[in-house]
Protein backbone atom coordinates (compact mmCIF):
# COMPACT_ATOMS: atom_id res chain seq x y z
CA UNK A 1 0.00 0.00 0.00
CA UNK A 2 1.15 2.92 -1.05
CA UNK A 3 1.97 5.51 1.62
CA UNK A 4 4.39 8.35 2.46
CA UNK A 5 7.37 7.73 4.36
CA UNK A 6 10.04 9.63 6.26
CA UNK A 7 13.49 9.25 4.60
CA UNK A 8 16.76 10.62 6.04
CA UNK A 9 19.45 10.79 4.33
CA UNK A 10 22.87 11.76 6.24
CA UNK A 11 25.70 12.36 4.07
CA UNK A 12 29.30 12.38 5.36
CA UNK A 13 32.80 13.04 4.31
CA UNK A 14 34.24 9.90 3.36
CA UNK A 15 37.12 8.19 5.06
CA UNK A 16 40.55 9.86 3.83
CA UNK A 17 38.68 13.07 2.49
CA UNK A 18 39.98 15.93 4.39
CA UNK A 19 37.03 18.00 6.66
CA UNK A 20 37.88 21.41 7.11
CA UNK A 21 34.76 22.56 9.13
CA UNK A 22 34.76 19.39 11.06
CA UNK A 23 38.80 19.78 11.50
CA UNK A 24 37.76 23.42 12.90
CA UNK A 25 34.91 22.40 14.96
CA UNK A 26 37.13 20.06 17.01
CA UNK A 27 40.14 22.85 17.18
CA UNK A 28 37.08 25.03 19.10
CA UNK A 29 35.88 22.45 21.08
CA UNK A 30 39.83 22.16 21.99
CA UNK A 31 39.35 25.79 22.81
CA UNK A 32 36.50 25.30 24.49
CA UNK A 33 38.01 22.71 27.17
CA UNK A 34 36.53 19.78 25.71
CA UNK A 35 39.39 17.27 25.94
CA UNK A 36 39.65 14.23 23.78
CA UNK A 37 37.79 14.64 20.98
CA UNK A 38 40.17 12.99 19.02
CA UNK A 39 37.87 13.71 15.73
CA UNK A 40 35.14 15.04 14.12
CA UNK A 41 33.70 14.94 10.70
CA UNK A 42 30.62 17.29 9.70
CA UNK A 43 28.07 15.98 6.85
CA UNK A 44 24.59 16.73 6.50
CA UNK A 45 21.01 15.64 7.08
CA UNK A 46 18.65 15.43 4.27
CA UNK A 47 14.84 14.76 5.28
CA UNK A 48 12.63 13.42 2.47
CA UNK A 49 8.96 12.37 2.40
CA UNK A 50 8.98 9.97 -0.37
CA UNK A 51 5.63 7.96 -1.32
CA UNK A 52 6.21 4.42 -2.04
CA UNK A 53 4.93 1.23 -1.42
CA UNK A 54 6.72 -0.42 1.56
CA UNK A 55 9.70 0.77 3.50
CA UNK A 56 12.53 -0.85 1.78
CA UNK A 57 10.99 0.54 -1.71
CA UNK A 58 11.59 3.98 -0.06
CA UNK A 59 14.92 2.80 0.58
CA UNK A 60 15.44 1.95 -2.70
CA UNK A 61 14.75 4.95 -4.62
CA UNK A 62 16.28 7.26 -2.39
CA UNK A 63 19.39 5.31 -2.68
CA UNK A 64 19.09 5.59 -6.36
CA UNK A 65 18.22 9.62 -5.83
CA UNK A 66 21.90 9.12 -3.56
CA UNK A 67 23.54 7.70 -6.43
CA UNK A 68 22.55 10.45 -8.62
CA UNK A 69 22.57 13.82 -7.02
CA UNK A 70 22.16 13.85 -3.25
CA UNK A 71 25.83 12.65 -2.50
CA UNK A 72 28.74 12.72 -4.83
CA UNK A 73 30.38 8.94 -4.19
CA UNK A 74 33.85 10.41 -4.99
CA UNK A 75 34.08 12.17 -1.79
CA UNK A 76 31.29 11.29 0.57
CA UNK A 77 29.46 8.05 2.00
CA UNK A 78 25.64 8.10 3.16
CA UNK A 79 23.31 6.26 4.81
CA UNK A 80 19.40 5.85 4.10
CA UNK A 81 17.10 5.60 6.55
CA UNK A 82 13.45 5.14 6.96
CA UNK A 83 12.42 7.19 10.36
CA UNK A 84 9.82 5.48 12.60
CA UNK A 85 6.48 6.65 12.87
CA UNK B 1 37.40 28.89 -44.97
CA UNK B 2 35.49 31.03 -42.34
CA UNK B 3 37.94 32.36 -39.53
CA UNK B 4 37.35 32.82 -36.18
CA UNK B 5 35.38 30.98 -33.76
CA UNK B 6 32.05 31.21 -31.85
CA UNK B 7 32.16 30.49 -28.23
CA UNK B 8 29.17 29.51 -26.07
CA UNK B 9 29.29 30.84 -22.91
CA UNK B 10 26.33 28.82 -20.73
CA UNK B 11 24.55 30.88 -18.20
CA UNK B 12 22.73 28.88 -15.25
CA UNK B 13 21.25 30.89 -12.72
CA UNK B 14 24.26 32.23 -10.22
CA UNK B 15 26.41 32.62 -13.62
CA UNK B 16 28.29 35.34 -12.62
CA UNK B 17 31.83 35.21 -14.89
CA UNK B 18 29.61 34.77 -18.20
CA UNK B 19 30.32 38.51 -19.13
CA UNK B 20 34.00 38.35 -18.65
CA UNK B 21 34.40 35.36 -20.59
CA UNK B 22 32.34 37.54 -23.18
CA UNK B 23 34.64 40.32 -23.39
CA UNK B 24 37.67 38.11 -22.94
CA UNK B 25 36.60 36.11 -26.54
CA UNK B 26 34.90 39.18 -28.38
CA UNK B 27 37.57 41.74 -27.15
CA UNK B 28 40.92 39.58 -26.62
CA UNK B 29 39.94 37.66 -29.61
CA UNK B 30 38.29 39.85 -31.76
CA UNK B 31 35.97 36.27 -32.19
CA UNK B 32 32.15 35.49 -31.93
CA UNK B 33 30.71 34.63 -28.43
CA UNK B 34 27.00 33.62 -27.51
CA UNK B 35 25.61 33.19 -24.26
CA UNK B 36 23.77 30.13 -23.74
CA UNK B 37 20.74 29.63 -21.67
CA UNK B 38 20.94 27.05 -18.96
CA UNK B 39 17.38 25.76 -19.88
CA UNK B 40 17.81 25.57 -23.37
CA UNK B 41 18.64 22.34 -25.68
CA UNK B 42 20.22 24.22 -28.39
CA UNK B 43 24.12 24.54 -28.69
CA UNK B 44 23.25 26.75 -31.94
CA UNK B 45 26.81 25.21 -33.40
CA UNK B 46 28.95 27.00 -31.14
CA UNK B 47 32.77 25.91 -31.78
CA UNK B 48 33.22 25.79 -28.14
CA UNK B 49 31.45 25.25 -25.05
CA UNK B 50 32.47 27.36 -21.89
CA UNK B 51 31.05 26.75 -18.71
CA UNK B 52 31.97 30.15 -17.24
CA UNK B 53 32.63 30.87 -13.16
CA UNK B 54 29.93 31.91 -10.55
CA UNK B 55 27.50 30.30 -7.79
CA UNK B 56 25.41 28.66 -9.89
CA UNK B 57 22.08 27.52 -7.88
CA UNK B 58 23.26 29.07 -5.35
CA UNK B 59 26.09 26.55 -4.75
CA UNK B 60 23.32 24.46 -2.76
CA UNK B 61 24.07 20.84 -2.23
CA UNK B 62 27.52 21.04 -3.21
CA UNK B 63 29.00 23.59 -6.16
CA UNK B 64 28.23 22.51 -9.70
CA UNK B 65 25.50 19.59 -8.07
CA UNK B 66 22.54 21.37 -9.39
CA UNK B 67 23.67 22.83 -12.72
CA UNK B 68 24.89 19.56 -13.97
CA UNK B 69 21.34 18.77 -14.90
CA UNK B 70 20.21 22.09 -15.88
CA UNK B 71 18.44 20.90 -19.36
CA UNK B 72 21.38 22.41 -21.29
CA UNK B 73 23.80 20.20 -20.14
CA UNK B 74 22.59 16.87 -21.66
CA UNK B 75 23.83 18.95 -24.99
CA UNK B 76 27.38 19.63 -23.34
CA UNK B 77 27.65 16.65 -22.05
CA UNK B 78 27.01 15.12 -25.77
CA UNK B 79 28.92 17.66 -27.44
CA UNK B 80 32.00 16.93 -25.18
CA UNK B 81 31.92 13.79 -25.30
CA UNK B 82 32.06 14.13 -29.45
CA UNK B 83 35.40 15.71 -28.52
CA UNK B 84 33.78 19.06 -28.47
CA UNK B 85 36.27 21.33 -27.21
CA UNK B 86 34.88 22.31 -23.84
CA UNK B 87 36.15 24.68 -21.09
CA UNK B 88 34.91 25.05 -17.81
CA UNK B 89 36.06 27.86 -15.05
CA UNK B 90 35.18 27.55 -11.06
CA UNK B 91 32.25 26.80 -11.42
CA UNK B 92 32.47 25.18 -14.63
CA UNK B 93 35.17 22.95 -13.53
CA UNK B 94 32.60 22.05 -10.10
CA UNK B 95 30.14 21.12 -13.14
CA UNK B 96 32.32 19.33 -15.31
CA UNK B 97 33.67 17.12 -11.96
CA UNK B 98 29.63 16.65 -11.23
CA UNK B 99 29.00 15.84 -14.88
CA UNK B 100 31.75 13.08 -14.80
CA UNK B 101 33.41 14.58 -17.41
CA UNK B 102 36.49 15.13 -15.19
CA UNK B 103 37.42 12.98 -12.48
CA UNK B 104 37.54 13.90 -9.18
CA UNK B 105 35.94 16.87 -7.05
CA UNK B 106 36.00 20.11 -5.36
CA UNK B 107 35.59 20.61 -2.22
CA UNK B 108 35.69 23.42 0.68
CA UNK B 109 39.16 24.90 0.59
CA UNK B 110 41.83 23.62 3.25
CA UNK B 111 41.83 26.46 5.33
CA UNK B 112 37.68 27.17 4.82
CA UNK B 113 38.50 30.71 3.61
CA UNK B 114 36.94 32.11 0.45
CA UNK B 115 40.23 32.88 -1.25
CA UNK B 116 40.37 36.14 -3.99
CA UNK B 117 43.56 37.21 -5.03
CA UNK B 118 46.38 36.38 -7.59
CA UNK B 119 48.03 32.94 -7.72
CA UNK B 120 50.94 31.75 -9.36
CA UNK B 121 50.63 28.91 -12.31
CA UNK B 122 52.47 26.79 -14.04
CA UNK B 123 52.39 25.58 -17.20
CA UNK B 124 52.58 21.72 -17.18
CA UNK B 125 51.54 20.81 -20.61
CA UNK B 126 51.84 23.06 -23.06
CA UNK B 127 50.29 20.94 -26.22
CA UNK B 128 46.88 20.73 -25.13
CA UNK B 129 44.16 22.42 -27.19
CA UNK B 130 44.16 24.94 -24.74
CA UNK B 131 47.41 26.26 -24.31
CA UNK B 132 49.47 25.89 -26.98
CA UNK B 133 49.79 30.04 -27.04
CA UNK B 134 51.91 29.11 -23.98
CA UNK B 135 55.30 27.25 -23.66
CA UNK B 136 55.72 24.66 -21.12
CA UNK B 137 56.88 25.68 -17.89
CA UNK B 138 55.89 29.22 -18.29
CA UNK B 139 54.82 31.19 -15.43
CA UNK B 140 51.48 32.74 -15.18
CA UNK B 141 49.58 35.37 -13.20
CA UNK B 142 45.80 34.63 -12.40
CA UNK B 143 43.55 35.39 -10.26
CA UNK B 144 41.34 32.20 -8.25
CA UNK B 145 37.88 32.86 -6.24
CA UNK B 146 36.44 30.66 -4.91
CA UNK B 147 35.51 28.89 -1.12
CA UNK B 148 35.44 25.16 -3.21
CA UNK B 149 38.86 24.56 -5.11
CA UNK B 150 40.16 21.95 -3.14
CA UNK B 151 40.98 19.30 -6.06
CA UNK B 152 40.49 15.59 -4.56
CA UNK B 153 40.77 12.73 -6.00
CA UNK B 154 41.91 8.62 -5.25
CA UNK B 155 45.96 8.42 -5.40
CA UNK B 156 45.09 5.98 -8.57
CA UNK B 157 43.86 8.80 -10.30
CA UNK B 158 46.06 11.70 -9.23
CA UNK B 159 48.93 9.10 -10.68
CA UNK B 160 47.40 8.40 -13.76
CA UNK B 161 46.61 12.10 -14.37
CA UNK B 162 50.54 12.93 -13.44
CA UNK B 163 51.71 10.12 -16.27
CA UNK B 164 48.70 11.08 -19.21
CA UNK B 165 50.24 14.13 -18.44
CA UNK B 166 46.79 15.48 -18.12
CA UNK B 167 47.78 18.28 -15.34
CA UNK B 168 47.69 21.12 -17.67
CA UNK B 169 48.12 24.13 -14.28
CA UNK B 170 49.95 23.90 -10.76
CA UNK B 171 50.08 26.45 -8.30
CA UNK B 172 53.55 27.73 -7.95
CA UNK B 173 55.24 30.01 -5.91
CA UNK B 174 57.16 32.81 -7.54
CA UNK B 175 60.08 30.89 -8.43
CA UNK B 176 57.83 28.06 -10.19
CA UNK B 177 58.20 25.61 -6.99
CA UNK B 178 54.97 24.26 -6.08
CA UNK B 179 55.39 24.09 -2.30
CA UNK B 180 52.60 23.50 -0.11
CA UNK B 181 52.52 27.72 0.49
CA UNK B 182 51.98 28.23 -2.93
CA UNK B 183 48.62 26.05 -2.55
CA UNK B 184 45.71 29.01 -1.86
CA UNK B 185 43.35 25.63 -1.56
CA UNK B 186 44.78 22.72 -0.92
CA UNK B 187 44.80 20.96 -4.01
CA UNK B 188 46.38 17.39 -4.43
CA UNK B 189 49.79 17.82 -5.47
CA UNK B 190 48.80 21.16 -6.24
CA UNK B 191 46.52 20.91 -9.13
CA UNK B 192 44.98 24.29 -10.79
CA UNK B 193 43.79 22.35 -13.95
CA UNK B 194 43.41 18.77 -15.39
CA UNK B 195 41.90 17.80 -19.11
CA UNK B 196 40.39 14.47 -19.93
CA UNK B 197 42.06 11.37 -21.51
CA UNK B 198 40.92 12.70 -25.06
CA UNK B 199 42.10 16.58 -24.25
CA UNK B 200 39.62 18.28 -25.05
CA UNK B 201 37.98 19.00 -21.48
CA UNK B 202 39.79 21.55 -19.81
CA UNK B 203 38.53 22.16 -15.98
CA UNK B 204 40.64 24.99 -14.16
CA UNK B 205 39.74 27.08 -10.86
CA UNK B 206 41.59 30.14 -11.86
CA UNK B 207 40.31 32.43 -14.10
CA UNK B 208 42.03 33.10 -16.92
CA UNK B 209 39.28 35.78 -18.28
CA UNK B 210 40.03 37.84 -15.46
CA UNK B 211 43.50 38.84 -16.76
CA UNK B 212 42.98 38.60 -20.98
CA UNK B 213 42.65 42.29 -21.54
CA UNK B 214 45.88 45.01 -21.85
CA UNK B 215 43.14 47.11 -19.47
CA UNK B 216 42.63 44.45 -16.46
CA UNK B 217 46.34 45.06 -16.18
CA UNK B 218 47.59 41.42 -16.85
CA UNK B 219 46.78 39.37 -20.31
CA UNK B 220 48.26 35.82 -18.94
CA UNK B 221 44.84 34.25 -19.12
CA UNK B 222 44.24 35.62 -23.08
CA UNK B 223 46.61 32.49 -23.59
CA UNK B 224 43.66 30.03 -22.57
CA UNK B 225 41.17 31.41 -25.76
CA UNK B 226 43.99 31.92 -28.24
CA UNK B 227 44.56 28.51 -27.94
CA UNK B 228 41.23 27.51 -28.55
CA UNK B 229 40.79 29.80 -31.04
CA UNK B 230 43.47 27.94 -33.29
CA UNK B 231 42.47 24.36 -32.13
CA UNK B 232 39.22 25.91 -33.79
CA UNK B 233 40.86 26.87 -37.03
CA UNK B 234 43.23 23.81 -37.28
CA UNK B 235 40.12 21.62 -37.21
CA UNK B 236 37.89 23.88 -39.86
CA UNK B 237 41.26 23.70 -42.38
CA UNK B 238 41.32 19.89 -41.74
CA UNK B 239 37.87 19.42 -42.55
CA UNK B 240 37.47 21.50 -45.84
CA UNK B 241 40.87 19.82 -46.87
CA UNK B 242 39.41 16.46 -46.26
CA UNK B 243 36.11 15.19 -45.71
CA UNK B 244 34.74 13.65 -42.57
CA UNK B 245 34.54 16.17 -39.38
CA UNK B 246 36.29 14.64 -36.72
CA UNK B 247 37.01 16.20 -32.93
CA UNK B 248 39.57 18.92 -32.86
CA UNK B 249 42.72 18.19 -33.06
CA UNK B 250 44.48 17.72 -29.17
CA UNK B 251 47.90 16.82 -29.54
CA UNK B 252 50.76 19.55 -29.62
CA UNK B 253 50.20 21.15 -32.89
CA UNK B 254 52.85 24.01 -32.46
CA UNK B 255 51.00 27.46 -32.80
CA UNK B 256 52.74 30.86 -32.24
CA UNK B 257 51.66 32.06 -29.37
CA UNK B 258 51.40 35.72 -28.06
CA UNK B 259 54.20 36.83 -25.34
CA UNK B 260 51.76 35.95 -22.61
CA UNK B 261 53.87 34.53 -20.15
CA UNK B 262 55.15 36.59 -17.48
Amino acid sequence: MSRVWSVDVRVTPREGILDPAGETIRRALGNLGYEGVHSVRAGRLIRLEVEADGPEAAVASTEKMCEQLIANPIIEDYVVRVRQG
Amino acid sequence: MEAGMNAGIVRFPGSNCDADVYRAVTDGLGARATYLWHKSTDLEGVDVVVLPGGFSYGDYLRAGAIARFSPIMGEVIDFARAGGLTLGICNGFQVLCEAHLLPGALVRNRNLRFRCHDVGLRVENAGTAFTTAYGEGDLLHIPIAHGEGQFVAEVSTLDELEAENRVVFRYVDRRGQATDAANPNGSARNIAGIVNAEGNILGLMPHPERHSLSVLGNTDGLGVFQSLLAAVSRARGRRSDTAPPEAPEVAAGAVAGAGVSS
